[in-house]
């Protein structure tokens, strides 16, 4: 069996850190996610971070906002690259979707992972 | 109306630029000079996602960005016009006497700068670079967001 997909989230401030957490509390689920902060950093600099958090590892990169310099950043980090797939829009729900199923190519994982996301926005009446 | 912001900021296009900047200003064209983002139609289509659809992305090389500036300040929309570096907006600014002010957006560390401000790493050359523009009566600040205090070059170079 091949190496279960890594979940790279890649947001503004602390937020990437903030959502493994709350995947680890919910599931229990660890080392599945890895959080990379764009604080403070250049295109350079973010490349390097995601470069750490990868490490060799084919992987989905979960980007906060669709548009930004977190989706430049990861977007440029993954190009030509068919081990990384990117998603934006992170949220919640498709990482925990994500953790339970990374025996799948990124792309795949991408795409079930925006499909799980996007099912998660609803308005439920008040 | 005209280019309201000449801005430094080596992320380009992003948040701080979109939202921060252009909803209080209104707006409704970015220029992006960058000769390499020039080139490349993948990286065009990824600032554009950034962006809503209101607001024009104009993409253009440096030199390009000289030739085609009096026609972007004679614009009645409001602009911002990007940089990555200090060089593309010194030579900007020398084409035109219109540009009267020149925002530090976001200058990160690298190799030979040191910290000025949390979001400004410059090199003593780049500083200097900076100060010329000061003497040519260019008003030089830093101002990440418009909500922050606009902070001027000599209190960090």
């Amino acid at each position: 069996m091949s190496e279960p997909l890594l979940g790279v989230i890649v947001s503004h401030s602390a937020l990437a850190q903030a959502l493994v957490s709350a995947v680890q509390a919910i599931t229990g689920v660890d080392g599945a996610l890895v959080p990379v902060s764009n604080e403070g950093c250049d295109y350079d600099a973010l490349a390097r971070r995601l470069e750490r958090a990868v490490a060799g590892r084919p992987a989905v990169l979960f980007v906060d906002l669709p548009g930004g310099s977190c989706l430049t950043g990861a977007a440029r980090y993954a190009h030509g690259n068919p081990a990384l797939a990117v998603v934006t829009g992170v949220n919640l729900a498709m990482l925990l979707d994500f953790v339970f199923h990374r025996e799948a190519t990124p792309e795949q994982a991408a795409r079930r992972a925006a499909e799980a996301g996007a099912k998660a926005i609803r308005t439920p009446a008040a | 109306m005209t280019i309201r912001l000449f801005r430094i900021d080596d992320r380009l296009i992003h948040g701080q630029v979109v939202v921060g900047w252009g909803q209080p200003l209104g707006a409704r064209f970015i220029v992006l000079v960058d000769d390499e983002v020039r080139d490349s139609e993948w990286e065009q289509d990824l600032y554009r996602m950034g962006v809503p659809p209101e607001i024009e992305v104009i993409f253009a090389s440096a030199e390009e960005a000289a030739a085609r500036l009096p026609e972007w300040e004679a614009d009645p929309r409001v602009g911002i016009l990007l940089t990555g570096d200090i060089d593309t907006m010194a030579a900007l600014v020398s084409r035109s006497d219109r540009v009267t002010q020149v925002n530090l957006g976001g200058i990160h560390h690298r190799p030979g700068r040191r910290e000025r401000l949390r979001y400004v790493y410059l090199t003593d050359e780049e500083a200097a670079k900076l100060r010329r523009l000061a003497s040519n009566g260019v008003v030089v600040t830093a101002q990440d967001v418009p909500t922050a205090r606009a902070v001027p070059l000599e209190e960090f170079v």
